[in-house]
């Protein structure tokens, strides 16, 4: 669609602008301004230069907690967009249970985060928990807070359970805008199940799919609830993600200038990855007009 | 068809399992609870929603949540309905990195700003207060609001606005009176994405709150840390949280599919 050119439109932004400048340039600023200082208590200040960032950037801690988060974010995109596409592609299209169906699956996306790690904690324990009791029953050795492996095992699930849905609804709202005809034509051309799939579904599907990926990497890469409140990050720091090690980090420790180091670090790698995903959105948009 | 209706059946009971099992919890007595493991609540008990609805230290959490998420819904549908017409109907001077950089507000880990928030809000005299936290949810809900509403004004055609412009009405009039009714549904669905990203978020809420404004997940896990593990409270007050959703999914039930594909199918 061709659009007007008027600069006078910024005046219909600029309450956004600054709404949004208030809430996100200003603690940046503050931010930027810890990351190069270094202080003693009593609000006074000293120059640090790039010191805290080499110190953030050399610590096995962060290498540790960035290599958890790339993994843990791999696993669940490896999981959640097929699984997604699955469940999209069994769906009803039509009919009675579709509202049903939707309304079931919506609801993990609104329960409060630490709500879900709180169903999820009590879900795996062994004496009180179903997951856990049943496990514990059938003889498999489960305890999340003290084995590794179970820890992510709970954590990995209990994402698949929170977020497979937001994944399902994407998928399915793209299949939604396929019109029948097409289907028809693949009957009439004798097109296998695979070949439906391939070339018409999915490409319809390819932009709410990356727009799926884009919001489940986000959200998992900055993910600070739920397994703050299911394992607290243990055991030992074998479930501490980038964001629980910088909450540590800042309003634990108060560690002011490494952790105002680390959140411009991490800050930095969330916005390479928006900038690549907004790039070839805005090339897909192209390519369609 | 009977695999398909099986993989759809299998979710759904994969889904619910684990909230039967709190809602199960939250009808027990705590001794029930820890001594029996039971599928079923044996001694069915209203006991732990009591608590909640008569101490007002937790009935207040929810008070206080639904007010911050309604004055953060308000807020930022208000900006966000003018700015995301000026995205999809005009060029203007740095309007694609403008986009580029509310989007990029969207993907701020909260980590990164909660102590920064913590910071600017006391400084102000808003620490405690129901507008901070609807402030500092604003820095991911505009951004969200502004891209959903973009892609259904986009789906418009621009041919109506000039109609209306010739037909002699003035912008706000035009925007108030015709616009603003045509994307109704997309107003809808960005309303409910402002509830549910304000409603789930504790990291934020947490930080800038003490008591006067305390919200109900930060109630939750104060008090699981304070006064031992009462079990069927929390499970209670579990269950109480994820209603709000429930009732504010079944409004917008027709729209939920196009809404999560941001109105960009």
């Amino acid at each position: 669609m061709n659009k007007w050119s008027d600069n006078r439109a910024w005046w219909l932004v600029l309450p956004v602008v600054l709404i949004v400048a208030f809430s996100a340039v200003i603690p940046l600023m503050t931010v930027v301004n810890y990351s190069f200082q270094d202080t003693f208590g009593n609000n006074e200040f000293f120059w640090e230069g790039v010191g805290w960032f080499q110190e953030v950037l050399r610590s096995d801690r962060f290498h540790d907690a960035m290599g958890r988060q790339f993994l843990f974010s791999f696993i669940i995109l490896a999981i959640e967009i097929p699984l997604g596409i699955v469940i999209a592609l069994a769906m009803p299209r039509k009919g009675f249970w579709v509202p049903f169906c939707l309304i079931l699956m919506a609801l993990p996306l609104l329960i409060p985060w630490n709500v879900v790690g709180t169903i999820w904690q009590i879900f795996g324990r062994i004496d009180i928990g179903l997951l856990g009791a049943f496990l514990d029953n059938i003889g498999v050795e489960y305890n999340y807070t003290q084995n590794t492996l179970d820890a992510w095992v709970t954590l990995v699930v209990m994402d698949v359970w929170h977020w497979t849905s937001l994944v399902v609804l994407l998928c399915y709202a793209g299949l939604q805008s396929i019109p029948d005809a097409y289907y028809q034509a693949a009957r009439i051309d004798g097109a296998s199940k695979w070949a439906t799939f391939r070339y018409i579904q999915l490409p319809k599907m390819n932009r709410v799919l990356l727009i799926a990926v884009l919001l489940r990497f986000m959200d998992s890469f900055m993910i600070y609830t739920e397994p703050f409140v299911v394992t607290g990050g243990g055991p030992g720091n074998d479930t501490t993600f980038l964001s629980i090690d910088l909450v540590q980090m800042a309003i634990g420790q108060f560690d002011l200038g490494p952790a105002a180091a680390m959140s411009l670090i991490y800050f930095l790698i969330i916005l390479l990855f928006s900038w690549v995903f907004f790039t070839v959105m805005s090339y897909l948009d192209r390519v369609e007009n | 068809m009977k695999t398909k209706a099986f993989v759809t059946v299998l979710y759904i009971l994969f889904l619910l399992l684990p909230i039967y099992w709190l809602l199960n919890m939250s009808l027990k007595t705590n001794e029930e609870i820890l001594s029996t493991f039971t599928l079923w609540p044996q001694d069915l008990t209203f006991a732990n929603y009591m608590v909640i609805f008569t101490d007002a230290s937790w009935y207040n959490g929810y008070i206080n949540s639904t007010i911050y998420v309604v004055l953060n819904t308000i807020i930022t549908l208000l900006v966000a309905l003018p700015a995301a017409y000026a995205f999809s109907r005009y060029n203007f001077m740095g309007d694609k990195h403008l986009f580029f950089w509310l989007l990029t507000n969207r993907m701020a880990p909260p980590a990164v700003f909660a102590l920064p928030f913590f910071q600017l809000y006391s400084s102000v005299g808003l620490f405690d207060t129901h507008i901070a936290v609807a402030l500092a949810h604003c820095l991911f809900n505009i951004p969200l609001a502004v891209w959903i509403l973009e892609g259904f004004m986009s789906g418009v055609p621009r041919e109506i606005d000039e109609t209306a412009y010739i037909d002699g009405y003035s912008f706000p009039r035009f925007f108030t009176r015709i616009f603003t009714p045509m994307i109704s549904s997309g107003i809808g669905v960005a309303a409910f994405f402002c509830f549910m990203f304000s409603w789930v978020e504790l990291l934020l809420a947490r930080t800038l709150t003490s008591v006067d404004a305390k919200s109900i997940s930060a109630t939750m896990t104060r008090t699981v840390s304070a006064s031992g593990l009462d079990w069927g409270v929390l499970a209670a007050a579990g269950i109480l949280t994820i209603i709000p959703g429930i009732l504010v999914i079944y409004f917008v039930r027709n729209y939920i599919a196009k809404g999560f594909a941001l109105g960009r199918v």
